[in-house]
């Protein structure tokens, strides 16, 4: 039973050049598929030579030379001692801190200081403890939950004895003994289980989600031994700690021999021991090297395309902010030459100190060090010219939206009861610009829940199955000894087919019933019994690798062909209440050469029956047509008619073997398998002298149900201009299927398939592909000129094998100009890596966003290259999930998260930066312009605690809470006119014109603010605190009424932020000016005294808004774009709606929904 | 076969209960806020609004331009620029210098009252390019040396004007207190002296609260050069009103300080005289020096530019409700009309 070969060791050179996906594309053919591509190329030499050593039960020679890394993990990042360092030293990474720290070290300088020294450091201060306080707590869990970890039990042996001992004290080169659902606390290679032949079922839920059981196998070199009796010693070289949790290189010296262990030989940290009841290994990575720790990384970080385009704009605000400076200090230079000679007199100069003895210049260092200060002075006090506090607000906003998006109820699954997850929180604004959708098919357009749907048997077709409802019927069940055992999941039954297989006698009826023993018997399933609250009723649980095969066990079992036990040696199937043992004596597993496998059966009649179960194209070849040619024509006829609806189909066939032919199998079946040297070659040549002209039994057909909602999601999806590709690993009629069933695909289209096997054949087919589409797209021109007929649609279907060819070649181009006239793409049979490399062709190539969704391990370098990877987590594993942006359960939530989240997260964040900018610019203005009146000397006017708590206090909040909480349109709206998304995609919300035309409006209103003051108090008796605070509180007015201009929807809360910051601007000025020792003191309560004051506030409120004003409605009533239509749409159907209500004199609300 | 031989571990530790499944439901709990359906108010500009909002701020501002513009007309100023009058013709070459000689600087004046001036009547001198906001200026002040007596030493912001040039503290220190202006005025109308009160002229929280009652000044105005006014060591800070109103510092080069209030009514033709002692140098900086009487209207001084704004703003929002009248009427959108819509435009093409 052991499939092992010894023969594959070492073929490291090999296996290191392909991607460490590739070998298991899909977990259905995972270890067979990897020996026997192990054994095809043998001959390589033993594991490299910095392989790990690890001497069996001797952890003191194994941690000799090197010390490996003991098992305590550590997720924690800092310790006590390290916190206050190495978080400020991260902290720092971020350039706005930089840029923070350097000013506020300027600032320091004596000759510098243009602020107090606490004024300047307080927003610093301030924001690193916010950030302190967050890290530390978060580290701090981190740490309470390593130790939880670390102080858990497990039984090593200690001097030939299993002691308890604690995870973090195992060792690499111990000996530990797991029991029963225990989960490991180490990688380690299996020695022996409990099961004779070395077999332990191992769930790996906590490493990739995946439920089902796995099989791991120990080497029989080791499994008689028993460590406690006989002293096991040996050697495992191995490979160095790695992050792929599917590969594993090594071999094991052991009494002279040596043996190649794989992945089937490791089980790793994680995962837990099922149905074994113990089992030994040896620990080979231990703590922080373990595969589990080593993927433990978060996603790699990825940066919002607003922020990429936003760095643009603020170089060119660094650029103003240059010439702001230089202006001030070219002219102060300027000044101090044309006074050279009145310096020493000027009252308000006075170059000269004569409190010294000796008579010096007082803080002169000649006009050139003077412009030089003055320069860095002006840095100083126009430094939230570059909006630092952006990129804090941002992250603000960011956390709103978050939590936004994870407790929308309408992104909540009820099936997996999961919410949404924001997973990076830096890119939740690029959900509303996706111009491609990259998606997986299994798993992620499909529940990856195989249903069996129906049969084609003996050349009749069954398909008339119909759905089980709970009441109706329960399925089949079986009673033993007063106990009730049933399949756990229910599949719907053809009644004929149901009626057929209860007869035993008729030709027909053995027809059925060999078809339906293959199903049971032709696998690799294990059923499990599982407790219900009933104590009566167990559920049958059938576990195994393959969903397929999972499906068509409980088929069988629908129909009465119950599996209930399968060993090593036998499998026992309950056949419409008759208990029958089989003996399994040999099965050859799938491979992808064969594309079948086979089962040789033991029956109770002392027969010898081999079944094959296997792909049409293969079985087909392997099946004996001159038996029955009629069943035949009609099977395939079937099959036909299956795929075209989508289904996946399997094509059944047996033979009775006579005992010569058996023994014959036999015996070169076991020379095979124990052969030392190509066991995995040999074996397939024993497969293949057996599966010969069969007879066919019949095919079977699985649907791989669509998610619910998948059509219609891609529909909306393609409304709103993004384009949606498919990229699989399955084979081209598949892709197509599901191409037509979930909509992708119409019959309108004009399908273009690319399927070649050479570069020149790719490059011609290609190349005619052009021509085509220049021809389709000009033709449909031409007649949509005359009678308006819709673009011909076309669809491009290439795979994986042209992709080769075309991918990291000069074709990508033409690939690229291809599908860019296409609407639909499908990729059939890629592997993980070319799928990113398509995304990669399109995010460089075209400039747009892309977002990439998948659920598989396969698709995780896909979800990683996109902009927006997108995890779905659901059957296949927490891979897909790990790596991603976001994750969530349904594909179809993306409709809400594009529509819905992402538009408004886009329109949200391109305002608040806008405005931001607007906001710093406006006031740095103000300060500018009063330079100017200062003999460029940078008084300020506006207090030095004004100007830091401008962006603090003054002006944060409201732009926050319009940031999260602002909506331009209403859901239901959104969802109606996905091309409403269209707004993000063309980037209409935040471009460099709208950037410019802020600018010049900011210009305009710090005119407004400063000059208005300006000339209405000039040549007046007003002094500088009075007029500063006049022009604190004017500027901070403007600002927020600005914002209240564009707030589409006020909610209690805005109006709270909005107001609230304003009073709280009144209330910071007048707490400012009663502090005696402030030269501003009482200034407020003066000025504000004077009626003249609240004129100008007035007056400059109004005539700084007026152009702004007035654009606006230019633009909405003259050139209206789609949203502010869409808005106007909601407010007219409201009124109509209103207006009906209140006719039939029943108000109608929004539905509470709950 | 081993398959029962280590008894002593088989199953032995029950820690593995983590497999319970945990049915507690992650629905995210419903509630208005979570779900972005708090209630909303959303208003849009329709042309209705638009043109009422233009409307109303025309009604609003071009009255108080009117107003506004009027309270400045009534306002009688008398200003009267004397730096280089009174400086004798032959001195004229050089200003500094002579403005620096010990000579006599005594100067008269003659102003004509144009129109009748109520009392209270402000005397102001006005400085023009006088940066009393320079940086090195506005520093240079210790405002908890004004207040405290106890905090005498506290010169360190004072600089070029700590000390004295033997190391004694000056009190009150600084540039500002330094460089207080020094021209005097005395005022006579037909021969009458006309009482000048300069009682009053600051800010009572200045005199309550900054300027200390029980500091005085010490060493002022002892170095080698002079800046401006001496003070009376004997008086105390808080009733130096001259040194207060300087020490508020002006926002702008050209800016007025009061100098006293006149509280008599000037009738229209009355002359006055003015014998003004022209100490202060603003000759090093071709500062301009000006006397100013003004009475002041319920919006302050002189200054026309409010009450033009106003109109204008006001006229401009009239005009702009009229363009937007026409336009409504002329070419109106229906609003929420769906065949607006980019994609129902060009239907096909996006």
């Amino acid at each position: 039973m052991d499939s092992n070969s010894n023969s594959y060791s070492q073929l490291q050179n090999e296996n290191s050049s392909l991607p460490d996906f590739i070998r298991n594309s899909s977990s259905q053919r995972s270890t067979s598929s990897i020996q026997s591509f192990h054994s095809k190329a043998s001959g390589g030499h033993s594991v490299k030579e910095d392989a790990r050593l690890v001497y069996i039960n001797d952890p003191e020679k194994t941690n000799e030379k090197f010390e490996f890394a003991k098992n305590s993990i550590r997720t924690g990042k800092y310790s006590i001692l390290t916190f206050l360092p190495r978080n400020l030293f991260e902290q720092f990474h971020r350039v706005a801190y930089i840029y923070f720290l350097v000013i506020a070290i300027l600032n320091q300088l004596p000759q510098l200081a243009v602020f107090g020294r606490g004024a300047s450091i307080m927003p610093l201060a301030f924001v690193l403890l916010v950030t302190a306080v967050k890290d530390g707590y978060e580290d701090y869990r981190r740490h309470r939950s390593d130790n939880i970890e670390n102080n858990r039990l497990a039984w090593v042996l200690v001097n030939d004895q299993f002691q308890q001992k604690k995870w973090k004290d195992m060792r690499v080169g111990e000996i530990v003994k797991i029991s029963a659902n225990e989960t490991l606390p180490c990688d380690m290679v299996l020695l022996s289980t409990s099961d004779t032949t070395g077999v332990a079922y191992i769930q790996t839920t906590n490493l990739d989600g995946e439920s089902n059981l796995k099989t791991r196998y120990a080497k029989q070199e080791t499994q008689m031994k028993n460590p406690e009796k006989e002293k096991i010693s040996g050697l495992i070289k191995c490979e160095k700690p790695n992050r792929n949790i599917y590969g594993f290189q090594a071999n094991m010296e052991i009494d002279g021999k040596r043996v190649s262990l794989g992945p089937s030989n490791i089980i790793l940290r994680g995962c837990e021991l099922k149905n074994t009841s113990w089992a030994l290994g040896i620990v080979v990575y231990a703590g922080g090297e373990t595969k589990a720790m080593l993927n433990n990384s978060g996603a790699p970080s990825k940066r919002s395309r607003l922020e990429t385009h936003m760095n643009r704009e603020i170089i060119y605000l660094s650029i103003f902010l240059v010439v702001l400076c230089t202006i001030v200090s070219v002219c102060h230079g300027a000044w101090l030459r044309r006074h050279k000679d009145d310096l020493v007199l000027m009252q308000f100069y006075r170059k000269k100190d004569y409190s010294e003895p000796k008579v010096d210049d007082y803080n002169y260092y000649g006009w050139g060090m003077e412009i030089f200060f003055v320069f860095l002075m002006s840095v100083i006090v126009f430094q939230i010219m570059i909006p630092i506090s952006l990129y804090i607000s941002m992250e603000l906003v960011r956390v709103g939206q978050a939590y936004f998006m994870i407790r929308d109820d309408r992104m909540y699954d009820k099936a997996s009861n999961s919410r949404f997850q924001c997973r990076a929180l830096n890119i939740n604004e690029d959900l509303g610009q996706i111009k491609y959708v990259f998606s997986d098919k299994t798993g992620t357009l499909t529940e990856n829940k195989m249903e069996f749907q129906c049969a084609s048997i003996g050349g009749v077709d069954y398909s008339g199955g119909k759905a089980i409802s709970e009441d109706e019927q329960t399925g089949y069940s079986l009673r033993v000894e007063g106990q009730v055992f049933r399949p756990k999941m229910k599949v719907k039954v053809d009644p004929e087919l149901l009626s057929l297989s209860k007869q035993k006698h008729t030709d027909e009826g053995r027809h059925v019933h060999d078809f339906f023993i293959a199903l049971a018997a032709c696998n690799t399933i294990v059923p499990l019994t599982v407790e219900t609250s009933d104590p009566a009723l167990k559920l049958i649980d059938y576990q195994g690798e393959s969903p397929d095969e999972q499906a068509l066990v409980y088929a069988a079992a629908a129909y009465g062909f119950m599996l209930i036990e399968r060993t090593s040696g036998h499998i026992v199937i309950d056949i419409q209440g008759e208990r029958q043992r089989y003996n399994v004596l040999g099965l050859h597993e799938f491979d992808s050469d064969r594309k079948r496998m086979s089962v040789i059966l033991g029956c109770p009649d002392n027969t010898f029956k081999v079944f094959v179960k296997g792909a049409d194209t293969t079985m087909f070849n392997v099946i004996d047509r001159s038996l029955n040619s009629n069943t035949v024509k009609a099977t395939e006829d079937h099959l036909h008619l299956y795929s075209s609806k989508g289904l996946r189909t399997l094509v059944v066939g047996m033979r009775d073997l006579s005992a010569s032919e058996f023994e014959q199998w036999q015996s070169s079946y076991e020379r095979a398998s124990t052969a030392l040297m190509g066991r995995a070659a040999l074996l397939r040549k024993v497969a293949y002298n057996v599966e010969t002209s069969l007879s066919i039994l019949g095919a079977s057909a699985i649907e791989d149900k669509l998610q619910q909602g998948v059509p219609e999601a891609i529909e909306s999806l393609r409304n709103a201009g993004i384009k949606v590709w498919v990229l699989t690993g399955d084979k081209q009629e598949t892709a197509i299927s599901i191409g037509y069933s979930s909509k992708l695909l119409t019959s309108k289209m004009t399908q273009i398939v690319v399927n070649n096997n050479s570069k020149e054949s790719c490059k011609k087919s290609l190349d005619d592909a052009l021509v085509m589409c220049k021809k389709l797209t000009t033709d449909s021109d031409a007649t949509r000129r005359g009678s308006g007929a819709r673009k011909t649609e076309i669809a491009l279907i290439i795979d994986g094998t042209s992709l080769v060819h075309i991918l990291d070649t000069e074709l990508e181009e033409q690939l690229f100009n291809l599908s860019s006239k296409c609407t639909v793409v499908l990729c059939c049979r890629v592997a993980p890596l070319q799928k990113a490399g398509i995304v990669a062709l399109m995010k460089n190539r075209a400039n747009e966003m892309t977002l990439a969704i998948g659920d598989g391990a396969n698709d995780v370098s896909m979800i990683q290259m996109a902009d927006v990877g997108i995890g779905i987590s659901g059957q296949e594993g927490r891979q897909a999930v790990m790596a991603s942006d976001f994750a969530m359960a349904q594909f179809r939530f993306l409709v809400p998260l594009l529509f819905v989240h992402g538009h408004w997260n886009y329109q949200r964040m391109s305002y608040m930066i806008l405005y931001n900018v607007y906001r710093n610019a406006v006031f740095v203005l103000v300060l500018f312009w009063y330079a100017l009146f200062t003999s460029f000397t940078l008084t300020t006017a506006i207090t030095d605690w004004s100007s830091v708590l401008y962006s603090v206090i003054y002006t944060a909040l409201p732009t926050i809470v319009v940031g999260v909480l602002d909506k331009d349109l209403s859901r239901t709206t959104l969802l109606r006119y996905p091309q409403l998304y269209g707004t993000g995609q063309r980037q209409e919300s935040y471009n460099g014109k709208l950037f410019w035309v802020t600018i010049m409006d900011t210009l305009w209103q710090s005119i407004a603010a400063f000059f208005v003051p300006l000339l209405a108090y000039w040549g007046s008796d007003v002094d500088r605190s009075s007029l500063g605070d006049l022009w604190t509180i004017a500027v901070v007015i403007l600002v927020n009424i600005h914002l209240a201009m564009d707030v589409v929807r006020w909610y209690w809360i805005t109006h709270a932020a909005i107001w609230g910051s304003i009073v709280a601007t009144f209330i910071c000025v007048m707490v400012i000016d009663v502090l005696p020792f402030l030269p501003g003191y009482w200034a407020f309560f003066h000025i504000a005294g004077t009626k003249l004051f609240w004129a100008c506030l007035f007056g400059i409120t109004i005539a700084a808004l007026v152009p702004r004003f007035v654009v606006k409605i230019f633009i909405q009533y003259f050139r209206p774009d789609d949203i502010q239509i869409a808005r106007e749409l909601e407010k007219v159907e409201n009124s109509r709606e209103s207006r009906d209500a209140e006719i039939e004199m029943n108000p109608i609300f929004d539905p509470p929904r709950r | 076969m081993n398959s029962n031989t280590p008894s002593t571990s088989a199953g032995g530790t029950g820690s593995a209960d983590s497999t319970a499944p945990r049915r507690n439901s992650k629905r995210p709990k419903y509630s208005r806020f979570t779900q972005q359906e708090l209630p909303a108010c959303k208003p849009i500009l329709t042309p209705k609004w638009v043109i009422s909002a233009f409307l109303l701020v025309s009604v609003i501002f071009i009255p108080i331009g009117v107003v506004s513009l009027f309270a400045s007309r009534n306002v009688v100023e008398i200003i009267d620029r004397y730096e280089t009058d009174c400086i004798p013709l032959d001195s004229r070459n050089d200003k500094v210098g002579f403005i620096q000689s010990p000579q006599d600087k005594t100067c008269n004046r003659t102003l004509t009252v144009p129109k009748r001036m109520k009392q209270p009547i402000y005397v102001y001198y006005q400085l023009d390019n006088f940066y009393q906001n320079h940086r090195r200026y506005v520093k240079s002040r210790s405002d908890q040396q004004l207040r405290n007596p106890g905090k005498e030493d506290d010169t360190s912001s004072c600089d070029p004007e700590d000390t004295t040039a033997d190391g004694m503290r000056i009190v009150p220190c600084g540039l500002i207190a330094w460089s207080l202006f020094n021209d005097t005025y005395d005022f006579t109308r037909n021969n009458q002296p006309v009482t000048l009160n300069k009682r009053d002229i600051s800010w009572k929280s200045d005199r309550d609260h900054k300027f200390g009652k029980k500091v005085y000044p010490k060493n002022f105005q002892n170095n080698t050069l002079v800046g401006g006014a001496r003070l009376d060591p004997s008086k105390s800070l808080s009733e130096q009103e001259n040194l207060i109103v300087w020490m508020r510092t002006a926002a702008l080069p050209t800016f007025r300080k009061l100098y006293g209030k006149i509280e008599v009514d000037l009738q229209a033709g009355d002359v006055i005289n003015v014998e003004l002692q022209n100490n202060y140098n603003t000759y090093s900086f071709n500062g301009k020096k000006k006397l100013v009487l003004s009475t002041t209207s319920w919006l302050g001084g002189k200054n026309d530019f409010l009450g033009i704004a106003y109109l204008v703003v006001g006229g401009l929002c009239f005009f702009l409700a009229m363009v937007f009248t026409i336009i409504y009427l002329v070419k109106p959108r229906q609003l929420g009309d769906p065949s607006y819509l980019s994609w129902n435009r060009n239907p096909g093409g996006r």
